[in-house]
């Protein structure tokens, strides 16, 4: 498992875990949840934020919200 | 007898809730992509038929009803505690066609609030074209609700959902999730502890950290026999609550809802490649904000200029009309001059709200966000701190307010803190006056000096925000991480209805709010110009008449010179004339030093304070501008010159000239605290500032 700030744009990868302590449940709201699948689609700059599309949302997040998202490279 | 029905009107962000909102109440409703902009509770209210009157209430924007945050204490407050006068007979959730899936959570709990509930569905013109299908039958079956398909665009589907809230009698109030899955232990204690309570409802209770209802929460937390959880536990609980239901969801939506792949439009990436990219993106911003200044500057100095020279010839035949006498000149020189210091704003202030309501509705404010969070996270800021900055360029009240959806209360305050250095409308009046006075009207690539120099102080008060942020967040103090967590709207042509209702509603809340303290002031400018202690004032004539007893001076000059006697004299005069030992420095006299005092009340007040200073006693009514330019020294040099007009710009970019922000910011931070300190630190910046400027240039 590895961090969501890690992954580059294009890259796939399936939600294994959410340290929900440390994010908005907003984030879990817009169906950012264990299981599901998503797509990076760009990132602003080098520490930037991450956009990415997950099961049908498309969202930004900053990369500290991003790094307690933990992800499964597909 | 006519029956009132409250709705409320409750969805996530960007599903075109306030358009629907719109076209069912035609009342003033702003539409925006960006997450909560609607943070007020926008009421307003239609007739469906003789006997039925609805009251309609748009809430917040919001995913879901876990979420913690100021917006959502709005939404709490009005379903969960029926003591609320407004507290809804039915609620009315938006989706749009695209993102049922994600609306349906939010359906589903506000549903199991036991609350007659109807699912509209939003853009339903759209359905064809994305390729989507959906079985209504079926889903509202499943959803044990009324779904109607509107479009808000198109304005199809009111008729039938206004039938539908008639008849709201016949929905179901049931819940449709047993929150007992998510955790059967905990929650048959709960049960067990209060049997008479909705499960659901406690629950909500117990999560929130807003004292909304601080009895309710009380009596769940003393009641000795119920153990209070950790709040890391309710969150893993809430996180369960919200895979459950979108299981739930997911089921259901199987069955009833599809979507062809192949009809998806790239639209989008598109346009996301190049808006949000690492150059092009930041290069098209920055072109389309100069874009718009140059357009405001250009657009705006024509019907400006018609609303001066307009009132200046009614003042005239006002004049020359009425038999003479005080109040012939009170309506010439102080009503007329004040009203017209009101209107000059219209066209300014109608053509930003133009682009700043397209901006949001387009889509573009979000990837604006997502370009210069990081940015902005290095001064302390955060991405979301952009529209108040954004805002605060219109005016610092609603930037002030907007600031709500900024969760991290650092982030928040410093946010406040420096918005009141952007330059907001009512300062370009100011700034155009002197530019046209003081800058020459050449171009250099095309490009006026006029409107270089207008962005360049749009910058600078930028610049000055940023600086003064970066130096704040090294003195406020906070525990709370901030995050980004943004959704990134599909690309949408704007609606020109709401659009134009935008723009009417904050010309509107101008003219009343703004106009109000404007036109008193300007009266009673006129009043205290008019007036005056002491003999100087009183037998003006006799004074002037023997200064220049002995040399040859025409009528009309020695009738000038009585009048300017009688206002250097007069209670304005004086006040003006007590500071003038402190200002005199920065370049300006006691005619500014009055305005400056006047305009601290509202900054624009010192172009109608000048225009009603300068056209006492003055025969001509020529326009402000040509007074102004007119106004000289003793020596017989302008006044307005290079470097007192920079000067005076400089002193407006930085001084907190603004009773009505400072009162807002109280409101805001809860507090004097945060008021008296901007007010001082803006004020002593401004000072220096302009006195380093003007000795400079001098």
């Amino acid at each position: 498992m590895i961090g969501l700030n890690t992954l580059k744009k294009g890259d796939r990868a399936i939600i294994k875990d959410i340290l929900i302590d440390q994010v908005p449940l907003a984030l879990m709201e817009m169906g950012c949840l264990p299981g599901n699948e998503l797509l990076i689609l760009g990132l602003a700059s080098k520490k930037g934020p991450i956009y990415l599309k997950v099961d049908q949302s498309h969202i930004s997040i900053d990369i500290i919200t991003a790094s307690k998202v933990l992800v499964e490279l597909k | 007898m006519v029956k009132t029905i409250t709705v409320a009107l409750i969805g996530n962000p960007n599903t075109g809730k306030s358009s629907v909102f719109n076209s069912l109440t035609g009342l003033k409703q702003k539409v925006a992509n960006y997450p909560g902009v609607t943070v007020e509770k926008k009421t307003g209210s239609f007739n469906i038929n003789r006997t039925t009157d609805v009251q309609l209430i748009d809430l917040p924007g919001s995913y879901g009803l876990n979420t913690k945050s100021l917006d959502q204490s709005i939404v709490f407050d009005l379903l969960l505690n029926k003591n609320n006068k407004d507290f809804p007979d039915l609620v009315v959730i938006i989706s749009d066609v695209e993102n049922l899936k994600r609306n349906l959570l939010l359906f589903t709990q506000i549903k199991d609030l036991e609350i007659p509930s109807i699912l509209a569905i939003n853009m339903s013109d759209q359905l064809k074209l994305k390729g989507i299908e959906i079985d209504i039958k079926k889903l509202e079956q499943k959803l044990d609700t009324k779904i109607v398909l509107i479009s808000a665009k198109k304005n199809e589907g009111f008729e039938e959902l206004k039938n539908v809230i008639t008849n709201y009698r016949n929905l179901s109030n049931k819940s449709i999730f047993n929150i007992r899955e998510i955790d059967h232990e905990y929650f048959t204690n709960l049960n067990q502890t209060f049997p008479e309570q909705s499960l659901y409802k406690l629950w909500l209770l117990i999560n929130q950290d807003i004292n909304f209802s601080k009895i309710q929460r009380n009596t769940i937390e003393t009641t000795g026999n119920f153990k209070t959880q950790t709040e890391s536990y309710l969150k893993k609980l809430q996180q369960k609550e919200t895979i459950k239901r979108y299981q739930w969801i997911n089921n259901l939506l199987k069955e009833t809802y599809s979507k062809d792949i192949a009809k998806v439009h790239g639209i989008r990436n598109k346009l996301d490649r190049i808006l949000l990219h690492k150059f092009w993106g930041y290069a098209v911003f920055f072109s389309i904000l100069l874009l718009i200044f140059q357009i405001i500057f250009d657009w705006s100095s024509i019907p400006m200029d018609f609303i001066d020279s307009t009132f200046v010839s009614i003042s005239q035949s006002v004049k020359s009309g009425f038999p003479p006498g005080v109040f012939t000149n009170l309506i010439s020189e102080g009503v007329l001059p004040g009203i017209a210091g009101v209107l000059i704003f219209i066209p300014q202030i109608a053509l930003l709200f133009l682009f700043i309501s397209i901006l949001e509705q387009t889509g573009y404010m979000s990837r604006v966000v997502f370009l210069m969070d990081k940015t902005l996270k290095r001064f302390g800021l955060s991405g979301k701190s952009l529209i108040p900055l954004v805002s605060g360029v219109a005016c610092a009240i609603p930037a002030v307010m907007s600031t709500r959806s900024i969760e991290n209360w650092k982030e928040r305050l410093i946010t406040i803190l420096v918005v009141p250095f952007m330059t907001c409308s009512a300062r370009l009046p100011v700034y155009l006056i002197l530019i046209s006075i003081v800058i020459p009207n050449d171009k250099i690539f095309g490009i006026g000096y006029q409107s270089l120099t207008l962005l360049g102080l749009y910058i600078l008060g930028f610049l000055m925000a940023i600086l003064s942020s970066s130096i704040l967040q090294l003195f406020i103090k906070s525990d709370n991480r901030s995050y980004l967590v943004l959704e990134m709207p599909d690309y949408r042509l704007p609606l020109t209805k709401n659009v134009l209702l935008n723009i009417w509603t904050k010309t509107k809340s101008f003219i009343v709010e703004a106009g109000k303290i404007i036109f008193a002031i300007s009266i009673l400018l006129w009043i205290f110009a008019s007036t005056g202690p002491g003999d100087n004032f009183r037998n003006a004539n006799q004074i002037v008449e023997n200064q220049y007893s002995e040399i040859n001076i025409s009528e009309e000059d020695l009738e000038l010179e009585v009048n300017a006697f009688r206002l250097e004299n007069s209670y304005i005069g004086l006040l003006g004339k007590s500071i003038e030992p402190v200002i005199s420095p920065l370049g300006y006299d006691w005619k500014i030093g009055i305005a400056l005092i006047t305009s601290f009340a509202a900054r624009e007040v010192f172009v109608g304070t000048l225009s009603t200073i300068y056209s006492v006693g003055s025969e001509n009514q020529d326009t402000i501008k040509t007074r102004m330019r007119e106004e000289v020294k003793p020596d017989g040099s302008p006044i307005f010159n290079f470097a007192s007009g920079l000067s005076l710009m400089i002193f407006y970019a930085f001084a907190m000239q603004c009773m009505s922000t400072l009162a807002i910011v109280k409101k805001e931070t809860n507090s004097w605290k945060w008021p008296i300190i901007q007010l001082i630190f803006m004020t002593i910046l401004a000072y220096f500032a302009s006195l380093i400027t003007y000795q400079i240039l001098i």
